[in-house]
């Protein structure tokens, strides 16, 4: 071995301990456990009991929003309504992120026993899995995994049924209330909250909406996983995440860690050595530069994430990066509203524009004033948050948005 | 999809408007688009008018609305996957199909489509056939599974 082969190897396996260490001290969603024992296990203690235990947790939201999951239960719990929902968004369709596909395939009876602990709590009657059409290859799997807990919820008097829907492909029906009109067989166009999804959801009733990995955390916290999850803790940032890693990194793909780590440390094991830059929580989130990897904090205190993680290293021309989210959110807009339908499009011109010399680069000014209105007259999270990469790139990268490079 | 066929699927499904998404799934996965005459057959059990049935369609991507193909390609065209090699699966794609985006070979066959991420970003670059998902690609193995697809 050459002496520059070691020192790789005797980098790489440093590298790996690392990951190790921090793989372990957050490694709940992927351990196999036997879900029915479990579901028999909670169905030994009250609702009550439940609910206090997810409420203890301090157990967020997993899809990118972050809302605590025992005040969403017990927001629906104490709704008014004849019938009550628990959907599972898989509708997974932020770039970069397909954790919860791996999930979802790996993990599938941990989502169920998620739903059921919640149409416990809730006193929900119906469950349905909102998944993406391009997963659509799971879909047998899925399906056969919904009949065998119906199956078992029928033998046990327990009143819950759960089953599949399928998306068709609009990232937009990700949103909770795009995701409730297109099961009501509509355009998947956003609704106004509130009324939020707990008060008038699906068919008007109260409806939980929760993330995949959300649900599949709520099984673990059932487990006996609590104090772990509590332990997993930094700052308020409490238990794992699943993470979805691409772009220009050593290791990609999916791993479970602690939440609450700087994006120095994320890059650390992750990055190729030559990161310049790293966009945190997909498309709708911060692109972090180098300067600030070490006092950016990973997590509900720092940057929120639904665990897409895509490094950039320095080959990469942050142009072509910002074009190409433009022309996703461009395509992706459902078109509803003014701000949005309109903003994308002139956000995208506007950078083509400045690059081609057409307009002035002050013309970024403009730009940014238009995001910013978006942010605030935008009907949905899609228009409000675009503000977040656009900004985050434009400032750091400004040299690079109007160089020929 | 046949009269017959069409109103299989409805039946099997229902007219609630809760049941439209899956209904309309189901008929184009049969052709991989909706024609007209099945969104005025599904407009009619359903009780609405067929712009409304339309305007659903329409809005989602995979319910294809013009003819297509009967194997329709989605190359991933964002970022991750855009960055680890896209343009070069894209380019081999539109050479061996003589075909550019958009498009559907001339005997029908092949329809060759972008699409935004579909989670294989690790694994990318990645695309669609049909339901199928080929992620890892590079030209060499667009070329062998282009070849397996012609002699379905
Ligand atoms: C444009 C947009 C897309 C979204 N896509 C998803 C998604 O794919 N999966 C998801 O779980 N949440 C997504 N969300 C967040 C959901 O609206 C909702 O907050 C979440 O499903 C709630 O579940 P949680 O509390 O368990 O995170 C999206 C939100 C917006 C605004
Ligand atoms: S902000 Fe965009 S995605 Fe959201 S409702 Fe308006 S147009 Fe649709
Ligand atoms: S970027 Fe291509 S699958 Fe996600």
């Amino acid at each position: 071995m050459s002496q520059d082969a070691e020192k790789s190897t005797a980098k790489l396996s440093k590298v790996e301990k690392k990951l190790n260490l921090l793989k372990k001290r957050a490694h709940l969603i992927f351990r196999n456990i036997d879900c029915v024992k479990l579901f028999n296990r909670i169905l030994k203690k009250t609702p009550d009991e439940i609910l206090a235990t997810i409420t203890e947790s301090g157990l967020r939201g997993r899809g990118g929003a972050g809302f605590p999951t025992g005040m969403k239960w017990k927001a629906a719990l104490e709704a008014p309504g004849a019938v009550k929902y628990v959907i599972c968004n898989a509708d997974e369709g932020e770039p970069g992120t397909f954790k919860d596909r791996v999930i979802l395939e790996r993990q599938p009876d941990k989502i169920i026993v998620g739903m059921a602990t919640c149409a416990y709590v809730t006193k929900a009657t119906e469950g349905y899995i909102y998944m993406r059409g391009e997963y659509n290859f799971m879909s047998k799997e899925i399906k056969a995994c919904c009949e065998k807990w119906n199956d078992l919820f029928e033998k046990k008097d327990f009143p819950f049924r759960v089953s599949l829907r399928l998306g068709s492909g609009a990232y937009i029906c990700g949103e909770e209330t795009a995701l409730i009109e297109s099961m009501s067989g509509n355009r998947g166009e956003p609704r106004l909250r509130p009324p939020f999804p707990v008060s008038e959801g699906f068919n008007d009733m109260p409806t939980v909406v929760n993330n995949v990995e959300t649900l599949a955390y709520v099984t673990m916290i059932m487990d006996d996983g609590l104090d772990f999850f509590k332990s997993v803790a930094k700052d308020d940032s409490m238990g794992g995440k699943v993470f979805s890693v691409s772009g220009d990194a050593a290791i990609k793909g999916v791993f479970e860690l602690p939440l609450g780590m700087t994006v120095q440390e994320f890059v650390d094991i992750f990055g190729d050595g030559d990161t310049k830059a790293v966009q945190v929580g997909g498309f709708s989130g911060l692109c972090v530069p180098r300067k600030h990897f070490a006092t950016t904090i990973i997590g509900y205190r720092g940057v929120q994430t639904g665990g897409s993680m895509i490094l950039y290293n320095s080959t990469r021309s942050m142009y072509l990066v910002l074009k190409n989210y433009l022309e996703f959110f461009q395509e992706e807009s459902c078109g509803q509203c003014a701000p949005c339908r309109i903003g994308c499009q002139q956000l995208l011109l506007g950078i083509e524009a400045m690059r081609q010399g057409t307009r002035p680069l002050s013309h970024i000014d403009k730009l940014r004033e238009l995001v910013n209105v978006m942010g605030v007259a935008s009907k949905c999270k899609l228009g409000m948050s675009l503000a977040n990469p656009f900004n985050s790139i434009t400032e750091h990268f400004f040299e690079e948005i109007c160089s020929k490079w | 999809m046949t009269k017959d066929d069409v109103a299989e699927v409805i039946k099997t499904h229902g007219t609630e408007r809760t049941n439209l998404l899956p209904v309309l799934q189901d008929v184009a996965a049969t052709h991989r688009f909706l024609t007209e005459e099945d969104l005025v057959r599904v407009a009619r059990a359903f009780k609405i008018s067929a712009a409304e049935v339309y305007s659903v369609a329409s809005f989602y991507s995979l319910l294809e609305t013009q003819p297509r193909g009967r194997f329709v390609i989605r190359v991933c065209r964002t970022i991750s996957c855009s960055m680890s090699g896209k343009g070069n699966i894209l380019t081999k794609l539109k050479e061996i199909l003589g075909i550019d985006l958009g498009e559907t070979t001339p005997d029908k066959r092949f329809s060759l489509l972008e699409t935004n991420c579909m989670g294989w970003c690790a694994e990318g670059p990645s695309m669609l056939i049909n339901d199928t998902v080929y992620s890892h690609l590079t030209p060499e193995k667009v070329v062998e599974i282009i070849k397996e697809y012609r002699e379905r």
